[in-house]
């Protein structure tokens, strides 16, 4: 089965949105959304590693012994992760004390590994770039509509511009981590009435797009089809 | 209705509804409401009004959404409004209420299912919220009515305040002296949530709620006996510490709710000393002055734990 690649771009965007519907990369989602500033940063800074490590991964998958294929993903997502952080500290030193620790844990953000494990391990260059894309931007925007929700009601300002009505009465809880959790939770939900549940199911994963299937050894995620 | 369903038996009769108990308890509540404004003023009235309207509007509308069957002639809309209302300050910006409103029915009650169903007290998580959310309107306290503050006060301490202050705990210039008496405290003239202050209030209704065979007394006594014991223990002026703070209506209306406390005797009286524990461990070490809410939200997450300790075992059944 062979997707167009058009499909392949618009994957990530909303039916297996990294966030919302696969629930990857969820720590920094919740931490850094505060803002709809860092959200943008925090975005672009994710989709240029992932896109840098979908490529290079890629190409190196047939050099890469599978046998050591997660450090050798991770010695590649670090290189660019310190890249990034070079960058932002030096051109935008004001996002990079917004972000903080979050930077830097880029290289440990399932999404990434994830891509490199489900996607760059077994396609080409080019299909790799657009589903990086496609996730990068993916989760930019789940991550704009999440902060700008918890900016606007939580300290009543967008993108630092203060909101007449809502600067003077807002509701703080929002910007705090138990507003996060909530606003997630709904946005979650709405994906998931929206997409009537459609949304990517367990089981087209398949064995292949597991992590685990090396040491699982059954056929099959359903236990009894496992058994017969 | 052409299909009638028959459940399983047993088939017993009761006359009571959800209707008649929450019923039951609006009628509780009412001598805590009539407190509240001979308190607070009528402004409490108007806190009271708003809270019950956004709790019954939210409930129908999220069912209307959902196409769910519409609840609100139950009334228990109405006791989370109600309840609410009695646990904020008089001085709560009227938006703020609804919006504790709106997240105690839609949040906690709706989106786990409707009646039954929420596996924590709606008005109390809604509480805790809005002192997350609010903190400065949710502890500015007006001082009660002929409770002998100086006219010109705007706000006043609540006695748990007073005493987080003597204890050093939080940064406070008040001494004993400003404590009210133990009479103010009973009846319910000193600063603090609208319905929460008048402990004789509150036990009108609690007792006419286990006449009503409404509640059981065993959370209550052992909310409150368990908060007795051990602030006399660790010498915490004990009668103050029952009767400050929101331990009289956490205890007889809001640690009792069916669907967030164990069903049965031996659940209650541990559902109650756990709530008194964790009070008092907030109200001696915490950092806020008062850690009703906090326990009894606590416990309702334990609550399933509970009731797996406490099955009672069927007659004649064997152990599972």
């Amino acid at each position: 089965m062979k997707k167009s690649k058009l499909a392949i771009l618009t994957n990530g965007i909303i039916k297996e949105n990294p966030i919302l519907v696969l629930i990857l990369g969820t720590c920094p989602f919740l931490a850094v959304t505060t803002q709809a500033s860092n959200a943008i940063g925090m975005g672009l800074a994710v989709t240029f590693v992932l896109l840098c490590s979908n490529v290079i991964i890629s190409l190196l998958r047939n050099v890469i012994s599978d046998k050591v294929r997660i450090p050798c993903y991770i010695v590649v997502i670090a290189s660019f992760v310190t890249l990034v952080q070079m960058i932002v500290k030096a051109y935008a030193p004001a996002l990079d004390s917004a972000l903080g620790l979050y930077l830097p844990l880029i290289v440990v953000n399932c999404i990434i590994l994830g891509r490199a494990e489900m996607f760059a391990n077994k396609n080409g260059i080019v299909d790799s770039a657009l589903d990086a894309i496609g996730m990068g931007v993916g989760y930019m925007l789940a991550m704009l509509v999440m902060a700008s929700i918890r900016e606007i009601f939580g300290a009543g300002t967008w993108f630092g511009m203060k909101i007449p009505v809502l600067n003077d009465n807002n509701i703080s809880i929002m910007t705090m981590a138990p507003g996060g959790f909530a606003v997630f939770g709904l946005l979650i939900a709405i994906i998931n009435k929206a997409s009537h549940g459609k949304a990517i199911k367990k089981k087209e994963f398949g064995c292949e797009g597991c992590p685990s299937a090396g040491s699982c050894g059954q056929k099959s995620c359903d236990r009894k089809e496992a058994a017969a | 209705m052409a299909n009638k369903v028959v459940s399983v038996n047993p088939h017993v009769y009761a006359p009571e509804t959800t209707t008649t108990i929450m019923r039951d308890v609006i009628i509780a509540l009412c001598p805590a409401v009539v407190a509240s404004v001979l308190f607070f003023g009528v402004r409490s009235l108007l806190v009271e009004a708003v809270c019950i309207a956004v709790a019954v509007l939210c409930e129908w509308g999220f069912e209307k959404i959902c196409k769910r069957p519409v609840t609100i002639g139950d009334l228990s809309a109405v006791v989370t409004g109600l309840l609410l209302a009695l646990n904020l300050p008089v001085t709560i910006p009227l938006w703020q209420a609804a919006f504790g409103a709106l997240v105690a029915i839609v949040v906690v009650k709706q989106l786990f299912g409707g009646i039954g169903m929420n596996f924590a007290n709606p008005a109390i998580t809604a509480r805790i919220v809005m002192l997350v959310a609010f903190g400065a309107n949710m502890t500015r306290w007006a001082p009660a009515a002929f409770s002998g503050a100086p006219a010109d006060t705007v706000t006043a301490a609540t006695p748990l305040s007073i005493i987080a202050g003597i204890n050093g705990v939080s940064a406070g210039t008040n001494t004993v002296a400003d404590l009210p008496s133990l009479a103010q405290m009973f009846l319910g003239a000193r600063g603090g949530s609208l319905g929460e202050t008048s402990c004789l209030a509150l036990l009108i209704g609690g007792v006419y709620l286990m006449i009503r065979k409404v509640i059981t007394w065993h959370t209550p006594v052992a909310f409150i006996g368990t908060v007795l014991v051990l602030t006399a223990l660790l010498g915490q002026q004990p009668l103050y510490q029952v009767m400050a703070g929101g331990l009289f209506i956490g205890a007889f209306f809001m640690a009792t709710d069916y669907t967030t406390s164990p069903p049965t005797p031996a659940g209650k009286l541990i559902f109650g000393v756990g709530c008194g524990l964790i009070t008092v461990c907030i109200r001696v070490w915490g950092n806020y002055p008062e850690g009703v809410s906090f326990s009894i939200l606590l416990m309702n997450i334990l609550n399933p734990y509970i009731c797996r300790w406490t099955r009672s075992k069927p007659f004649g059944g064997v152990k599972a």
